[in-house]
């Protein structure tokens, strides 16, 4: 992957903010890190990030987060997270970490490739985002019937037939909210078995409008202006033919979003951001790491809070051992 | 709701008095009520709105209420943002994306000659 973190040349950190906590992303972990570092008067600067309130934007439902018998809805969520990090006086800021230079105290960071920030500690909770089956078409056909989102495009599907890949807690609830435009949804598998929760697997097997394709891969997507058919293979026999979609969603699984840290924090081999055990402390004294940026076993929201609450505790502890 | 908000509210009915018959470069903001990420990039809408006033038209258009101009620019994602220069489709940007990548866009397509 192209590492593109070493553009502090040409940015003048002379008169730059100084901040005491710098977060970066606002999923549940950066919002819960501001909560609890904004509570611990360090006046913490939170960057949004390119998607705030991070993957629960995207859902609906979120029925698993303790303290709502009834569910709530991700992007509700997420609006009382930022408003209670508001009330302590978290400063949520628009922008993007576009940059960020860990080789010496305090840190550097470049927000949308020119604005400059200097930092005591900074807390990684960039999170996660959607992989892609890297195809050709799938890119060139993104927006016109390829997606990665059921919930934000599904509504273009009404009575139309689509497909999804992937086997996951993902894969499962995008094809369920699915059923409720799309005429019929396929779901295509290479394995022969979901790894997503047994209740979601159950109600993806049960639901009348959705075919499982078992042992099934998607090779290419079809389509002049919009998607027209999936090219699929059966791993078993090796036999490709044509399927007929209208939509094809993409539920494979997320990639961290670490890339700018390459040069200075230890990830393992997908890229997760390494912490030492119990605790959200990377390799570097004074960054802390927290949420699906660290996290590739749980990538809970409430495991993401806890961590974010973790990160926040685990840099007030650090900063004070420096005085 | 912002008041005095200096967008125009698109339909079915005025686009394309509204757009491809405007001679200013239009960015046309195609969304939903249900789309996050549409709640996201509204305020910078709004904001681009005011900014490019007299010089470029910034229109929202709800999906969900007006499918026939969804449809026939092929828009199957929201929030899709096209912009229009001379009733045509000169750039598209699938998905959010920061007020400066917008704004530079626009200051492209206001800036040329007519």
């Amino acid at each position: 992957m192209p590492i593109n973190n070493n553009d502090m040349e040409g940015i003048d950190f002379s008169g730059a903010e100084h901040r005491r906590v710098t977060i970066i992303g606002t999923g549940p972990a950066g919002l819960t890190a501001a909560i609890y570092s904004a509570r611990a008067n360090l006046e913490p600067l939170v960057v949004q990030g390119p998607e705030p309130g991070g993957q629960l934007i995207t859902t609906t439902d979120v029925e698993n987060y303790p303290g709502f018998p009834d569910g709530i809805l991700g992007p509700e969520m997420m609006q009382k997270f930022e408003q209670q990090a508001e009330r302590f006086g978290a400063d949520l800021r628009w922008g993007t970490v576009t940059s960020v230079d860990f080789s010496e105290r305090p840190f550097k960071l470049v927000v949308d490739e020119e604005a400059p920030v200097l930092s005591d500690v900074v807390i990684v909770s960039t999170g996660a985002s959607a992989m892609y089956l890297g195809l050709e078409n799938e890119s060139r056909l993104l927006g016109h019937g390829v997606s990665a989102c059921a919930t934000c495009d599904g509504a273009f599907f009404r009575e139309q037939e689509v497909a999804i890949v992937g086997g996951g807690d993902t894969a499962m609830e995008e094809a369920l909210f699915l059923t409720r435009f799309a005429s019929k949804v396929y779901v295509i598998h290479r394995r022969g078995e979901f790894r997503a929760s047994k209740i979601m697997q159950q109600r993806v097997m049960e639901h009348e409008k959705i075919e499982i394709l078992w042992h099934t891969t998607v090779e290419d997507v079809l389509g002049d202006k919009l998607v027209e058919a999936l090219v699929i293979k059966s791993v078993e026999t090796g036999e490709s033919r044509e399927l007929p979609v209208e939509g094809f969603f993409v539920a494979i699984g997320h990639r961290p979003n670490t890339d700018i840290f390459a040069k200075y924090l230890e990830r393992d081999e997908t890229g997760y951001i390494q912490t030492k055990a119990d605790s959200a402390h990377t390799n570097v004294d004074g960054v802390f790491a927290c949420g699906d940026a660290q996290d590739h076993v749980y990538r809970q929201a409430i495991t993401a809070a806890g961590t974010g609450c973790m990160a926040a505790i685990d840099a007030e502890r650090w900063l004070a051992d420096q005085e | 709701m912002a008041q005095d908000a200096k967008y125009v509210t698109l339909s079915d009915a005025n686009f394309t008095s509204e757009v491809l018959d405007s001679d200013q470069p239009v960015l046309v903001d195609f969304w939903a009520t249900w789309c996050g990420p549409c709640r996201i990039i509204a305020p910078i809408i709004e904001e681009l709105a005011s900014e490019f006033e007299g010089k470029a038209k910034i229109g929202k258009l709800d999906v969900d209420h007006n499918p026939q101009s969804a449809m026939q620019f092929g828009v199957r994602s929201i929030p899709t943002l096209l912009f229009f220069k001379d009733g045509q489709v000169v750039d598209q940007l699938i998905g959010t994306a920061p007020k400066k990548v917008l704004a530079a866009k626009l200051e492209g397509l206001a800036g040329q000659p007519a």
